[in-house]
């Protein structure tokens, strides 16, 4: 008897010709997240993946859970192809978890006709095992707290778990896009769900010291850190950002302020995206949420990009972003107080419909291309690494 | 990396453990490392230390060496000051004065002591960050047991009349007074013998000792509760192995202190003018917050039309290290309790830095502090006031 996982992956099986393609990039995934763990194995067959790692189950499937691509997880016992064995694994897998007082019922599948045993009569041979050894459980055929999943294949496999991995696509096999990342709560759950559907990503930092500490910068890390969690290591592009600032900051309207820096964080974006290859922006913007998020303020911004912005959270309310931020583990890091350069720099009284006209207008005092210019010479390049916990 | 100037104006966050108490430290953790409480020589030694320093400190205070408690630091002593006060002495009233510029470590406490059913009265302060005497003798009820104030105010330097309030507590027999003397001890001269005192907590840190230790005096036959119990040590009052590298070196560090206090005070008095003058000369829309002539150690000014937390990321790109009386988010709950109450305007609360000094600094370093600080709030109001 061995212990295995078995992967189950919805979306990606609908792919018809690609399918190997997405599979493959899913095994080349699920094989990173297990790296530093002894004797992997990961084998595909008839609509599953088959994972063996020697290793702290908790700690396997930790890891399991954040690979995009896997929709349930069920830790495994792997036997030979006996009823003997069947039922020791059985046993085994439901000792696994807290089976006291609850209810059971056993249900097999025999994708192996070869095996002289049918599935009725395997669940109930298994089932009476069960109660013969454990105490406090009972059958409930049609309500169980526990399903004892049984199945013959080449070998035998139970399971009575399935616990839910985050599901999407496997990271990579959508391209790649720059994601606007503040310290805030937003943009690191917007890069969650674009790499959620196999995007990857690299984020862009806009650092403004004195206006913004180092500090901040340090969250910026510590958020990539989780984000990376998801994908294996990322690359965050740190831009100088001061001296646009302090330009627009000094000789634009000030109610215009927030738009006008958006609009550089854009194009310059944009500039790395098209260096590295990637194909769109991402951003953490929700309409309405704050003065630079209203129609027309997403309209502003959005007249400089030439790549698509995907825009991930639009629909969403704050709350449920809190939620998502949660879920992923940024959401403690994003409240840290450490002001971003925004909030230093918002405006009294911005402007929650600026006119396309005086945007315009506001930029010809500028040199926008010699601020890009300027931006791209001063970027830092942090490679970023999962947290080892 | 290039040679930048280090200029740190940060001492009463913390300062750099002089050599004095690195050596008396590094003795007690590889020579004399043995647990005061072991029987054995190894402990006796240990447990040497740690007596000469309680007698050290003793003596600089003008008390007896039993009245010393070693501690963690500033703000356990506060918080075993206030608690065990208020627990100790519950039977004769729960009535508690305090001021709304102490340092959290006292301010929260007295909060969580509300919550348990105790009430308190918290003393307002003037403009300069003074408390009003005879706001002090109308609190006191006959069920006051305990008033405790700062001897020096941490953001703002105000030096409060402790011995006039002592005089006054004293006519309330039931009544406890603590002193919160962290920012004092070793920096002024205090009332000799700590006449009218009954509790006063020191930390090292701020003398140029290590972080970790610092220590309560309690007035003999005054019984308070204790916040830890276990092994006894510390005559009952505070549990747990003592931390004899830490108590080695706040000792060797106040020896320093009070050996050249008249000097440093001096030193320390002549850069604090020299900056405030050459600020409010040179700078304008300048405002002092605190008092015309109070610790020698802190300045706290504002610079109207800037950000604090801006303006020190600016100058710390210069290598020049202060602090602010608020962070920089806009919201009002990162603002300074000790510029509110001194009834600071938002705009004087949140363009206010503190520099506080230690004798290392020289002439020099306050020049150049000037002229980077004058260039820096030039370019900062260019955008951030308009």
């Amino acid at each position: 008897m061995e212990n295995i996982y078995l992967l189950s992956f919805g979306e990606i099986g609908l792919k018809g010709e690609n399918r190997p393609f997405f599979e493959r990039i899913l095994i080349k995934r699920i094989k990173q997240a297990l790296a530093g763990f002894e004797g992997v194995d990961v084998r595909k067959t008839h609509g599953r993946i088959y994972v063996k790692a020697v290793g702290s189950q908790d700690a396997v499937v930790e890891r399991l859970k954040k690979v995009f691509g896997i929709v349930a997880i069920s830790p495994a016992k792997s036997c030979d192809l006996d009823i003997d064995s069947i039922k020791e694994a059985a046993l085994s897998a439901i000792r696994e978890v807290d089976y006291r007082g609850k209810t059971f019922k056993v249900e097999s599948r025999r994708a192996n006709k070869s095996f002289p045993i049918k599935s009725p009569d395997i669940s109930r041979l298994v089932g009476a095992h069960i109660l013969k050894n454990l105490q406090g459980l009972s059958v409930d055929v049609h309500n169980p707290d526990i399903e004892v999943n049984v199945e013959v294949r080449e070998k035998g496999f139970v399971y009575c778990r399935r616990i839910p991995g985050p599901g999407g696509l496997p990271l990579g096999c959508n391209g790649k896009a720059v994601l606007l990342l503040s310290g805030g709560i937003d943009s690191p759950v917007a890069g969650y769900m674009v790499m959620k559907r196999g995007v990857e990503i690299e984020p862009v930092y806009f650092h403004s010291f004195p206006f913004t500490s180092d500090r901040a910068k340090e969250k910026v890390v510590e958020l990539c850190r989780v984000l990376s969690g998801y994908s294996g290591k990322m690359r965050l592009h740190v831009v100088n950002f001061t001296g646009v600032l302090k330009e627009l900051g000094e000789k634009g309207p000030n109610e215009l302020l927030t738009v006008l820096m958006r609009r550089m964080m854009v194009r310059i974006s944009q500039q790395i995206a098209q260096k590295i290859g990637a194909k769109a922006l991402v951003t953490g913007e929700s309409i309405g949420q704050v003065a630079s998020q209203t129609m027309e303020a997403l309209m502003a911004t959005n007249e400089v990009a030439e790549l698509p912005v995907f825009r991930p959270l639009i629909g969403f309310d704050k709350v449920e972003i809190i939620e998502l931020a949660k879920k992923i583990g940024t959401y403690d890091i994003s409240i840290e107080p450490y002001a971003d350069c925004c909030s230093i720099f918002v405006p009294e009284h911005p402007k929650t419909r600026p006119k396309l006209s005086d945007v315009h207008r506001a930029e010809e005092k500028f040199d926008i291309n010699e601020f890009i210019r300027c931006s791209l010479e001063n970027i830092e390049i942090i490679e970023i690494t999962p947290r080892s916990d | 990396m290039g040679e930048i100037k280090e200029v740190y104006l940060d001492n009463s966050a913390t300062t750099k453990v002089a050599k004095e108490a690195v050596d008396a430290m590094v003795q007690a953790l590889t020579i004399d490392f043995g647990n005061p409480s072991s029987l054995h020589r190894k402990g006796i030694e240990a447990e040497r230390i740690v007596s000469k320093s309680r007698e050290a400190l003793a003596s600089f205070l003008g008390v007896k060496a039993r009245e010393i408690y070693f501690t963690s630091g500033g703000t356990e002593s506060n918080n075993l000051a206030v608690k065990g006060t208020a627990y100790a002495r519950k039977r004769y009233g729960k009535h508690l004065i305090t001021t709304a510029i102490e340092h959290p470590s006292v301010l929260d406490v007295f909060k969580r002591l509300e919550e348990e059913g105790f009430s308190v009265t918290y003393l307002g302060v003037d403009y300069s960050g003074h408390i009003n005497l005879e706001e002090l003798e109308r609190a006191l009820k006959p069920d006051t047991i305990l008033v405790s104030i700062m001897y020096v105010n941490n953001e703002v330097g105000s030096i409060q009349p402790i011995e006039a309030a002592a005089e006054i507590i004293a006519k309330n027999k039931n009544t406890l007074f603590h002193v919160d003397a962290v920012q004092a001890f070793g920096k002024i001269p205090l009332i000799p013998h700590l006449k009218g005192i009954h509790l006063m907590s020191l930390s090292a840190h701020k003398i140029y000792g290590p972080k970790g230790v610092g220590a309560l005096y309690v007035r003999d036959r005054i019984k308070i509760m204790p916040l830890f119990n276990g092994g006894g040590q510390e005559a009952g009052l505070r549990s747990g192995t003592e931390n004899v590298p830490g108590i080695a070196g706040f000792s060797a560090a106040s020896e320093l202190a009070f050996k050249n206090m008249a000097a440093w005070q001096a030193r320390m008095r002549e850069l604090k003018e020299r900056l405030k003058d050459r600020i409010l000369a040179e700078i304008p829309d300048t405002v002092v917050n605190g008092p015309d002539n109070g610790a020698p150690h802190i300045l706290n000014i504002s610079f109207l039309g800037t950000r604090a937390e801006v303006l020190l990321h600016a100058l710390e790109s210069h290598g020049i290290y202060v602090s602010t009386g608020s962070a920089c988010s806009s919201h009002k709950k990162g603002r300074s309790h000790v510029l509110a109450a001194m009834g600071k305007t938002a705009e004087e609360i949140d363009s206010a830095l503190r520099f506080s000094f230690s004798p290392l600094l020289s002439q020099e370093d306050i020049d150049y502090t000037v002229e980077v600080l004058t260039k820096e709030v030039t370019e900062l109001r260019k955008f951030i006031r308009r």
